[in-house]
């Protein structure tokens, strides 16, 4: 796939291996908690409507990243636990696992949150989430009738963002 | 290969309230309410994150990856969370969460077999009482 910038701007995907759906859903969210995007492959189990289930995942992601500062045993100074932080500002986390699925996050310098949930046994996802970045970037953030804080609706970032998670393992 | 290290260990009851807590050596020391709070609030993120499963079944985090440590739990049965804060890519932790847990249970054990002997012993004592009333 070539992007408008040349591929030494977007990260080359990885190699994709066996196709399926081993990816559930996907959330994105800006620095202020809105819920720019939601996808779902493959979610069985829904405990709650839409907008309480977004609220809780940002809120979830919100409280482990002020815990991951707080429990930083590389870092001394600290501030106060629930205190937010800025992109990049005190240590993060990339991903969590438990029995049924793992969870694969990502924050950009502009505070753009991308949340990947895929079965347990997934890997690294780092990559990724980059990549899929660069998707939002070059179809969404690029498309000039899209306004910033508004929820997406683009079919060329669906379609590709589809094709993509199929390709991942 | 680089050693394993272990900054901290935490021990939380079902409630979430913190049993235990163990600094191994780190930077990031906390002090008592610090402890108490991040105790608290993993308890918390513990149990929303079973919410959020795309499946039933989910038991929680078992694993945390951040930046700069990963964060290990293993809770048992009764609701008892063990978690351990470690160097990223440290291996056989939950194999040593499991030890913990059972030197955890053995030590809280150790009550219990106090009562069962304390309940022989007074059996014990009724019948030498009644042996000797009844001659």
């Amino acid at each position: 796939m070539q992007f408008f910038g040349g591929s030494d701007i977007s990260p080359s995907p990885p190699a994709p291996t066996a196709s399926g759906h081993n990816a559930h859903m996907m959330y994105m969210f800006n620095r202020n908690g809105v819920c720019l995007f939601y996808r779902e492959w493959n979610r069985p189990l829904r405990t709650l409507n839409p907008q309480q289930d977004h609220k809780l995942m940002f809120g979830l992601l919100f409280s482990l990243k002020s815990l991951t500062a707080k429990m930083d045993p590389t870092s001394a100074e600290k501030g106060n636990l629930g205190v937010p932080q800025l992109p990049g500002q005190g240590c993060s986390f990339h991903s969590f696992r438990t029995n049924t699925y793992k969870l694969s996050f990502m924050e950009s310098p502009s505070g753009i949150k991308i949340i990947l949930v895929t079965h347990p046994r997934t890997g690294d996802l780092r990559e990724a989430l980059k990549y899929i970045y660069n998707l939002y970037v070059e179809y969404v953030a690029k498309n000039p009738v899209y306004a910033p804080g508004t929820p997406i609706k683009c079919e060329l970032f669906n379609t590709n963002l589809d094709q993509y998670v199929r390709s991942i393992s | 290969m680089a050693a394993a290290a272990i900054y901290s260990l935490f021990i939380i009851n079902k409630s979430g309230g913190l049993i235990y807590y163990k600094e191994y050596g780190s930077a990031g020391r906390m002090d008592t309410n610090d402890s108490l709070r991040v105790a608290s609030l993993w308890h918390s993120m513990h149990a929303i994150s079973q919410q959020l499963s795309p499946t039933v079944g989910c038991s929680g985090i078992e694993l945390l990856e951040a930046d700069a440590f990963d964060l290990h739990c293993f809770q048992s049965l009764t609701g008892t969370k063990f978690f351990v804060v470690c160097e990223p890519g440290t291996l056989h932790m939950d194999a040593l969460l499991k030890v913990i847990y059972e030197l955890y249970t053995d030590y809280m054990e150790m009550p219990i077999r106090c009562e069962l002997f304390d309940l022989n012993l007074s059996q014990a004592v009724q019948k030498d009482r009644v042996a000797l009333l009844g001659r």
